[in-house]
C-alpha cells in the first residue's frame, strides 16, 4: 500500500476545523504517512442539488489533478468522501461515461483516466491500525468514548464495499487501539442533520440532540469523530442545543486524530485542544 | 396551494417519465413498503417529508402539493440501504432538486453556496486572517481556486442559470 496521498482538504476543514487538520498531519507524519497538499478545488457535493452534470464534472476534476501527480487520494471530511468516491467508481466502471466527462472537462486541460484510489484517513488509520498499537506511548486507558461514525463515511455502502452500515466497527477498534474503551449507546448509528442544517435549523438541531440525549445517558467521557460537518452539530452547536431544549449537556467533541494523538504522546496544544468548543479541560485531567 | 412551490407536469405524466429516466429506472422499482419513511431520521421531526409518499406520488404521475420537500432530505441514506428494492431515495430527491432548479427555484441556502463556489471554488473565504490563524497552528497558508469550477459552471449553464434564479427566487 502506498503511503503517500494527495490531501484532500475540503471547503470546511482548514477555515472551521483546524483542530481536526493540525492532529491529521501531526499523526500522520509519526505514521510515515505523507500528505501532500494539491490546489483542490470545492468536491463538487453542493452541486449536485442543482445540476448533476456540472457535479460529476467537479468531482472528476479533482480525481483528474490528484492522477496528473500519480497520487491517491485522502480526504478528510466524510461528505467529500462519498462524493469523490461515488463519482470515481463512474468513472472507473463506465468508459463511456469517462469519456463523457473528458470531454465536457475539455476547457479545464483536465482528463481523468481512473487511475486514483479515494479513502477517509480514518481507513487509511484502519488499515494501519497494528503499527497504530506499536506507537501508543500514553494508553487512554480511563476514557469511555462514544463513536459517531457518521453518514458519509459508510454509505451508500455500495459505493465503498468496506464494511455493514448497520454494525459498524472500524472506529470501534480505532478507539479500543488508543487504549480507551468503545462505548455502545443507541443512537450510534444516527445521522448528526448537519445536511439539513441550512434549511430547516429545527430538524438539524433535533437529530444532533436526539444523539447527544444517548450518548449522554450512556455515561461517555466523549464523542469521537471523522468529519467536520458532524462536529459543527455537536461542538459548535452543542450549547445552541442546551439552550433550544434545555437540557446539560457539557460533552466534549474530540475528532479522531486528536484522541489519537494523545495516546501516541502529542501535547494537547499540538493537537488543537484548544480550538474544540466544548471544554475539554476534564476529559484532559483523567489522562494524568 | 402554493403556486410557485409546485412541481406542475402540465403533460400529464412528464415528470414522471423524466424522473424514471434521470434515475435509470430506479424509482419505479418502488413497491410503496414504507421502509424509508420508518428509517427516515428527518420524518420522526417533521412528517411533511415523507419519502414513501413523494416517491408514490410522482410515480402515479401527481404533483408534489408542497415542493419545499424535496430539500429536507439529511442525505443520511439510511432509506437507500435498508430499501428492500434497492432504490437510491436521496438520489431520487437529487433529480427532483436539479428539476425544480432548471424550472427556476432553488433553496436559498443552495443559491449562496452556488455564488460562493463560482467567486472562490471553495464554500468558505480564506483570508488573511485565516491564513494567519493556520501559519500559526503549524498548517501551510490556503489559497482559494475557482480556476476549474468556473469554467465548469459556464460550460454547463450553471453561472448563467443561477444568475437567473436571482429573479425567479420565490422560496
Amino acid at each position: 500500500m502506498s503511503s503517500k496521498y494527495a490531501l484532500f482538504l475540503g471547503c470546511t476543514i482548514p477555515v472551521r476545523a483546524v483542530n481536526y487538520e493540525m492532529s491529521v498531519r501531526k499523526v500522520a507524519k509519526a505514521l510515515d504517512i505523507t500528505l501532500v497538499d494539491l490546489d483542490f478545488e470545492c468536491c463538487g457535493l453542493p452541486v449536485k442539488s442543482v445540476n448533476h452534470e456540472a457535479y460529476l464534472m467537479t468531482a472528476a476534476a479533482n480525481l483528474a489533478m490528484a492522477e496528473k501527480e500519480g497520487l491517491n487520494v485522502c480526504t478528510l471530511c466524510s461528505a467529500c468522501t462519498a462524493v469523490l468516491t461515488e463519482v470515481n467508481k463512474k468513472m472507473k466502471e463506465n468508459p463511456a461515461f469517462r469519456e463523457h466527462i473528458n470531454a465536457k472537462l475539455k476547457d479545464t486541460g483536465l482528463k481523468y483516466n481512473g487511475s486514483v484510489e479515494v479513502k477517509h484517513f480514518a481507513r487509511i488509520l484502519h488499515e494501519n491500525i497494528n503499527k497504530i498499537k506499536g506507537q501508543i506511548k500514553k494508553p487512554l486507558n480511563n476514557l469511555k468514548i462514544a463513536p459517531h461514525y457518521g453518514c458519509h463515511y459508510l454509505k451508500p455502502s455500495e459505493i465503498y464495499e468496506f464494511e455493514n452500515p448497520e454494525d459498524p466497527k472500524s472506529l470501534d477498534e480505532l478507539i479500543e487501539a488508543t487504549g480507551a474503551h468503545a462505548v455502545n449507546y443507541t443512537a450510534k448509528n444516527k445521522c448528526c442533520g448537519g445536511a439539513v442544517l441550512g434549511i430547516d435549523e429545527n430538524i438539524a438541531l433535533t437529530m444532533s440532540k436526539e444523539k447527544l440525549d444517548s450518548v449522554k445517558e450512556s455515561g461517555a467521557d466523549a464523542i469521537t469523530l471523522i468529519c467536520p460537518f458532524c462536529s459543527v452539530m455537536y461542538d459548535v452547536n452543542q450549547k445552541k442545543i442546551s439552550t433550544t431544549f434545555n437540557v446539560e449537556y457539557n460533552i466534549p467533541v474530540v475528532y479522531y486524530p486528536q484522541l489519537l494523538g494523545l495516546a501516541m504522546g502529542f501535547a494537547p496544544d499540538e493537537l488543537g485542544f484548544n480550538m474544540n468548543r466544548v471544554k475539554t479541560d476534564k476529559l484532559l485531567e483523567k489522562l494524568k | 396551494m402554493d403556486e410557485a412551490k409546485t412541481i406542475k407536469s402540465p403533460q400529464g405524466s412528464a415528470l414522471k417519465d423524466e424522473i424514471i429516466k434521470r434515475t435509470n429506472g430506479d424509482a419505479l422499482k418502488c413497491f410503496n413498503c414504507g421502509t424509508c419513511t420508518a428509517s427516515c431520521p428527518v420524518m420522526r421531526i417533521n412528517s411533511k417529508y415523507n419519502p414513501r409518499r413523494i416517491v408514490r406520488m410522482l410515480i402515479l404521475g401527481l404533483d408534489l402539493p408542497d415542493e419545499g420537500v424535496i430539500w429536507m432530505c439529511s442525505t443520511c441514506h439510511t432509506c437507500h440501504e435498508r430499501c428492500p428494492q434497492g432504490v437510491n431515495l436521496p438520489e431520487v430527491m437529487n433529480v427532483l432538486k436539479n428539476i425544480a432548479v432548471e424550472k427556476g427555484r432553488i433553496h436559498p441556502s443552495f443559491k449562496k453556496q452556488i455564488e460562493l463556489l463560482e467567486k472562490q471554488g471553495r464554500l468558505y473565504e480564506i483570508g488573511d486572517f485565516d491564513n494567519k490563524k493556520r501559519v500559526k497552528a503549524g498548517l501551510p497558508e490556503i489559497h482559494a481556486h475557482n480556476k476549474n469550477i468556473k469554467k465548469i459552471f459556464k460550460s454547463t449553464g450553471v453561472d448563467k442559470l443561477v444568475e437567473s434564479l436571482e429573479t425567479k427566487n420565490e422560496q
